[in-house]
């Protein structure tokens, strides 16, 4: 009869220790916990998020535009990828697919989109709807046109919170304060309060980023999230995604077109032209081993501020028209290191190591399919 | 030594916010607050800041397109700040600027050769034929071709709009040239042809440039000469390659190691400038700075710094060199 007891109370205690456990660990330690599950399994399981072979098209008057043109990329848990590439090259509009924004006249027309293992690429509304904001979240250029001008910053982080989790005003305030410190913010409670045109751009994007992490998201998209701040507060806002990258383990897909921001952010790189990936790659092979042209040039018409250089390079012409080129490679017209072959066929991503890969006939005869 | 083009003197603009039921003027947004520098002739001068800086203020201000509220302009030895509209219209000849909005600099409903030749109608140079020889020889130097000389600019891409736009400041031949932020609205590769077009152009008119910016990277690369300002004020004017060596100002500092290097492996100063930039209706009192300045001492607080000579062709505004 005692053993019996004993049992029991050994088996209360456990589940009491661990009840303590749930209530007492604050929130932060927990995603410590939960960052380094992540980071740990991120090498075993399959990546959080897959696209295949996407392609976007908008069906315009002028006729049908593939703004993205066949794209296949992935990124594990707790990974950051930049995407690079200049405009019109179908950056944003691939994760506007991701996050099934994308809005008339645009489809995405073939590909599929996993997620956590789940095909979402045609999911309907309902089913983005509880993974927008909760599971992949995003922050956009602007900070101004994303944040509600009629709302205060409490009443916009709450209504993040409610949306997806079943827990009470008071308790949503709390995880908003919260939210608030965690990015950086000070005097988070008076915050609350505040409209976001008492902000500064770099605090509104910092309430953005703050917004975005509410639900403990497994990607956060961001695109082009400093480009219209200011290089010191750039700053600032980079070295905060670092921080919460680490101590979350939410993984990052990084939009830009800044190489810089490009080489001090991200693990993984993916460069794209004209709705295609021309080179992917780990970040340093990208810079130190560029094999595709196009990113050559790209790496050498940006000024380095440690080299005093008497002429920068520039990649002659213009991005072209998305499709207008209807053979051969869509960088043929600009690239200084063409072939024949380069007029006529439509090169194939070539791998080269380490998962470096990149669609050029200079690396393979590798036609596209 | 290359001849003295330009030389601002304490430059001040003070924008009146008016308020209460008569409209009365209840303070000021001091965006520029005392600058003062030179240009030589010949040479690329970079003015550098971040948003709200008044960099873009101070040059309209040389061209008088925005009134001074104070301080003096000395443009090839004269005083513009004192000179009445009829002397100005034809001094503006001399100075011409570039925007940063390709698409909001040209107007809309002009063909570019009506926008090209509008300074030269203005300011009644040549015949109608003589202006039409010089529209298709200015497109051409800015590697545009003449056919595009009939259309709009609609027509046009960002990159050559903004040639269209430098064609326009080439018209009148001018002495120098203002470029507020010419390059910002750019992707990085049509970026890299319009500033190399830029030098090319200065080589071969001999031309002298403001060049106004926020990207470090690209004022560095392009001007001889940097000047820094915050909040109005300057804090630093040195050689490029000397300001990036040895940036005396710890705002100069600040701003260098917060420049992102297109190098995986770059080693970053961890240290970042906490808080955001005052606001400039209620500046700080003494060096505007000090509020985010991790060098602060007492005097910074109570005295505001002058800008003084350190190291000779080295200017900084701070009180950590003043002994």
């Amino acid at each position: 009869m005692s053993t019996f007891f004993y049992i029991i109370l050994n088996i209360a205690n456990s589940i009491d220790n661990n009840l303590n456990f749930l209530y007492n660990t604050p929130i932060s330690e927990f995603k410590e916990i939960n960052a380094r599950a992540k980071k740990g399994g991120a090498i075993l399981s399959e990546p959080i998020l897959k696209v295949q072979n996407l392609k976007t098209v908008f069906f315009t008057d002028d006729g049908q535009v593939p703004a993205v043109d066949g794209i296949d990329f992935y990124i594990n848990e707790g990974e950051i990828l930049g995407i690079v590439g200049e405009s019109g090259c179908g950056k944003s509009v691939t994760s506007l697919s991701v996050m099934g924004l994308v809005s008339e006249p645009g489809k995405i027309v073939d590909g599929k989109i996993h997620f956590n293992g789940e095909d979402i690429t045609h999911a309907p509304e309902r089913k983005m709807r509880t993974l927008r904001g909760n599971e992949i979240a995003m922050i956009f250029q602007e900070p101004m046109t994303s944040l509600n001008p009629v709302f205060t910053i409490g009443d916009q982080l709450t209504e993040a919170i409610r949306i997806h989790r079943k827990i009470s005003k008071k308790q949503a305030k709390d995880r908003a304060t919260e939210l608030l410190q965690l990015v950086g913010l000070p005097r988070p409670k008076a915050l609350l309060d505040n409209y976001p045109h008492q902000l500064s751009g770099g605090m509104r994007q910092r309430v953005m980023i703050a917004m975005a992490m509410a639900c403990d998201p497994k990607v956060l998209i961001a695109d082009e999230p400093t480009t219209a701040l200011d290089v010191t507060i750039q700053k600032q806002i980079l070295n905060l995604m670092k921080k919460l990258n680490r101590e979350t383990g939410t993984a990052i897909v990084l939009i830009t077109h800044d190489l810089g921001v490009v080489a001090q952010m991200c693990e993984r790189v993916i460069v794209m032209y004209a709705g295609k990936i021309v080179e992917e790659g780990a970040v340093r092979d990208i810079f130190n081993h560029p094999s595709h042209p196009y990113t050559k040039g790209l790496l050498a018409s940006v000024p380095d501020l440690r080299r005093q250089t008497s002429r920068l390079y520039s990649i002659p012409g213009n991005v072209p028209k998305p499709g207008s080129i209807t053979e051969g490679c869509l960088f043929y017209p600009r690239c200084q290191e063409a072939m024949a072959i380069c007029a006529q066929k439509r090169p194939g991503l070539v791998d080269l190591k380490n998962g470096h890969r990149v669609r050029c006939f200079l690396h393979g005869e590798v036609e596209e399919a | 030594m290359a001849e003295t083009i330009l030389t601002v003197e304490d430059l001040k603009k003070y924008f009146p916010i008016e308020g209460g039921i008569f409209k009365r003027t209840v303070g000021h947004v001091k965006a520029v607050d005392g600058v003062s520098f030179e240009i030589k002739k010949g040479e690329a001068f970079g003015l550098v800041g971040e948003s709200g800086c008044g960099k873009s203020t101070t040059g309209r201000m040389i061209m008088r397109l925005i009134e001074p509220t104070s301080g003096r302009i000395v443009f090839c030895g004269k005083d513009l700040t004192a000179m009445d509209k009829k002397a100005l219209r034809k001094t503006r000849k001399d100075i011409q600027m570039i925007f940063q909005d390709p698409f909001a600099s040209l107007d809309p409903r002009y063909t570019v050769e009506r926008i090209i030749e509008e300074p030269m109608i203005v300011h009644r140079l040549g015949s109608k034929a003589e202006r039409k020889k010089r529209v298709r020889e200015l497109l051409e130097v800015v590697g545009l071709s003449s056919y595009h000389a009939k259309r709009y600019p609609h027509q046009f891409s960002g990159g050559q709009r903004q040639r269209i736009g430098i064609a326009r400041a080439l018209a009148v031949n001018p002495k120098l040239i203002i470029a507020d932020e010419p390059v910002s609205a750019l992707d990085v590769s049509i970026q890299a042809q319009v500033i190399n077009l830029l030098q090319d152009l200065q080589k071969q008119f001999d031309l002298t440039f403001l060049f106004i910016a926020h990207d470090l990277s690209v004022v560095h690369h392009f001007s001889d000469r940097v000047g820094v300002m915050y909040l109005g004020r300057m804090v630093e004017v040195a050689e490029s390659s000397e300001l990036y060596r040895n940036p005396k100002h710890p705002y100069t500092n600040a701003l260098l190691s917060s420049v992102p290097i297109p190098d995986p492996d770059y080693q970053y100063d961890s240290e970042e400038l906490a808080g955001d930039v005052p606001n400039p209706i209620d500046p700080p009192k003494g060096c505007a700075f000090h509020t985010r300045c991790p060098m602060a001492m007492d005097i910074c607080r109570k005295n505001r710094p002058e800008l003084k000579e350190v190291v000779p062709g080295h200017w900084t505004a701070c009180h950590l060199y003043n002994n």
